[in-house]
């Protein structure tokens, strides 16, 4: 490789890396700012970590978007996984075709449109049933699983679709009845997939504003609708304090996960390696 | 010595017209879509068989090992095992067992709950499945291996475990699927009379899929050659090698050296074959009706041939000139390719008897030799 080419390269990774890390580098330094008007430094303070501690508000919508984020990764991961078994495992039924479309259209649908006919829709069986009563935690948690589950749906495709029905066959050879096979074998060996798939959920439903304001009802601010509505008003530098709390949260997540399974994965290569010496 | 031929009959039970056949394969075929992968067969297994299922792949046998296992239903036919019918019986109730090419281990259980877990699937008490467990895998040689899972074990270890598995339960017969496809050629003979040892013991009912003649000659008792989703020949290992019935059997079992020609003449069972570019006709023993002028194909075992440098006296032998193209030393044996005119090549094993002479065997490169075979080593095939 020529040195010339080595230094494009170089410089290549270099601007793809600020370009991505400098916005939030910038956003965790001036949530140290004490100065109230966010482009202009006043020296080092630890001021609004600690506004943003006493502010109910903050609390309030960080409690209710984890609420909703749980109770949605749970239900998205049942019915994503039956779905996936179904369209991967349940070999050609009438409207299979039809079926793995309407399962993977959420993906594809702009937010918008998916909220506004959720809204529509509540707003509709209100008038005729009376359910939901007033929008908040229910319709924003059911507009999430809609979503959600299609995402989850997919992960569990591809992973089945990958797996081989050699285990299934053994253990229906060996005796087990279907349901057995499918809490025996299947459901472990899909496991990872549907943590996969519960990981995806909960952090797309915490990710969401767009879909959640338009489900949402009055005094039920989760916490992408709070920042978005207080940032709207002006930069506030306690929503900067906020928002590195989560990128911390965020990252120390993923390490932390990352390096468990990098931990199982070389545990697992030694056994093997063991395994093939003996 | 009525005993004596008794007891031969019970080890070829196919022979005995009293025997009842275990199971009745009648008339099966499995079309997908418009592929059809087994064309209408018709085959009986004896109690006690180690019957083989041997083609290349795409032939059809393991589609025909999955219908006797149940997870493929036949389009047409009837598959009757133990006089049963088993056209409604779901593969979870049927009296069969099968070890799986791949194994199929089930990755998050130990190797005892692998062995354990069809015994636990038929509510057998814990008490006893411990003690079957604990006997099968001393069987295979496992016991300290128990709580291993899989990923820790080596092919060989996991090759027995599918085996422990699939017959803790008993099973009236076992369905094994190209059982030694994974294991290296020094595990693959040990295992192979492994097999045979623990068939002899159990008495089970083996069927055997596998695409190595090999294997198929010394695990089995019948063998079922199968090409294009239907039998070329059923037969004992000898039968099939000794005896082949078409040319797709001569070429595919051992390799044969074969001659196309035409019925010249008959001379009580020896007939002579017109052969285009050997000077002289080929004689052959045959048992077929054969017509003069009809096209025929001679097959001789590479084995069957001597080879001399000085052609040979006896005039009964078939006798062929040519010079030695190449040799294939193998210790024990040498093959020598024999190039006899520039559109016929043949193939000779002959024994090394003793150390080489002078560098050499029998003969050496580009020496001109003589070939010859006695009529009755070929077989006379009309297909």
């Amino acid at each position: 490789m020529s040195p010339k080419r080595s230094r494009f390269l170089f410089s290549s990774l270099c601007f793809g890396l600020a370009f991505l890390y400098i916005p939030m580098v910038l956003l965790i330094f001036y949530s140290f700012n004490h100065s109230r008007i966010v482009p202009i430094w006043g020296g080092f303070s630890l001021r609004w970590y600690k506004v943003l501690f006493q502010s109910e508000d903050v609390w309030a919508a960080t409690a209710l978007s984890f609420k909703i984020a749980f109770v949605n990764a749970s239900f998205a991961m049942a019915l994503g996984t039956l779905a996936g078994l179904a369209l991967v495992r349940f070999g050609r039924f009438r409207g299979r075709t039809l079926f793995t479309g309407m399962i993977t259209a959420p993906l594809v649908m702009p937010e918008v449109i998916t909220g506004l006919s959720l809204l529509l829709l509540f707003i509709g069986l209100q008038g005729l049933i009376g359910w939901p009563a007033e929008r908040g935690f229910t319709t924003i948690t059911i507009a999430h699983i809609t979503f959600s589950m299609a995402y989850v749906a997919v992960i569990v495709q591809s992973r089945l679709t990958g797996m081989s029905e050699d285990l299934e066959e053994a253990a229906s050879d060996l005796g087990a009845r279907p349901f057995r096979v499918l809490l025996d074998i299947t459901l472990p060996r899909l496991a990872p997939g549907m943590l996969a798939g519960w990981l995806l959920a909960f952090t797309l439903s915490l990710d969401d504003l767009v879909i959640a304001s338009f489900t949402t009802g009055p005094g039920s601010n989760t916490l992408p609708i709070l920042i978005y509505s207080r940032i709207r008003l002006g930069l506030r530098p306690d929503i900067n304090a906020l928002a590195t709390i989560i990128i911390l949260a965020i990252t120390t997540g993923v390490i932390i996960f990352g390096w468990i399974m990098l931990r199982q994965q070389r545990q697992r290569e030694r056994e093997m390696q063991q395994a093939a010496l003996s | 010595m009525t005993t004596e031929s008794h007891h031969t009959l019970s080890h070829q039970p196919w022979l005995d017209p009293e025997e009842k056949p275990f199971i009745r394969i009648q008339g099966v075929t499995k079309q997908f879509g418009a592929f059809v992968a087994v064309d209408s067969v018709d085959l009986d297994i004896y109690k006690g068989e180690l019957f083989a299922l041997l083609g290349g792949s795409g032939c059809g046998k393991t589609t025909l090992l999955r219908m006797i296992a149940g997870f493929e239903s036949p389009t047409s036919g009837r598959i009757v095992i133990d006089g049963e019918d088993m056209q409604d019986v779901p593969p979870y109730e049927r009296p069969v067992n099968m070890m799986f090419q791949s194994y199929a281990l089930f990755p998050h259980m130990t190797v005892e709950q692998n062995v354990a877990y069809g015994l636990k699937r038929d509510g057998v008490a814990r008490e006893e499945i411990r003690t079957r467990v604990d006997a099968m895998l001393e069987m295979v040689e496992l016991a300290a291996f128990r709580k291993r899972k899989p990923h820790q074990l080596s092919g060989g270890q996991k090759q027995r475990v599918a085996l422990a598995r699939s017959l803790v339960k008993n099973p009236k017969v076992l369905l094994l699927d190209e059982p030694l496809g994974a294991l290296d050629k020094r595990l693959r003979e040990q295992t192979q009379y492994e097999l045979m040892n623990i068939q002899d013991q159990l008495g089970v009912t083996f069927i055997v899929v596998t695409h190595d003649q090999e294997e198929a000659m010394t695990l089995s008792t019948r063998i079922a050659v199968m090409d294009h989703g239907w039998f070329q020949q059923i037969g004992t290992p000898t039968e099939i090698y000794e005896f082949p019935e078409s040319r797709f059997v001569a070429d595919f079992i051992g390799s044969a050296n074969m001659f196309e020609g035409r019925v010249a003449g008959h001379d009580g069972d020896v007939a002579s074959i017109d052969v285009e570019g050997l000077p002289e006709p080929l004689k052959a023993e045959h048992t077929a009706s054969l017509r003069e002028g009809m096209q025929v194909w001679l097959a001789v075992r590479p084995e069957k041939m001597r080879i001399a440098t000085e052609p040979f006296d006896d005039s009964s032998l078939n006798s062929i000139r040519g010079s030695v193209e190449d040799i294939g030393y193998y210790g024990d044996s040498s093959t020598y390719r024999i190039r006899v005119n520039p559109g016929m090549r043949l193939e000779i094993t002959h024994p090394n008897l003793r150390r080489p002479r002078d560098g050499r065997h029998v003969a050496d490169w580009d020496e001109t030799v003589y070939i010859g075979w006695v009529p009755e080593a070929g077989v006379v095939l009309t297909r």
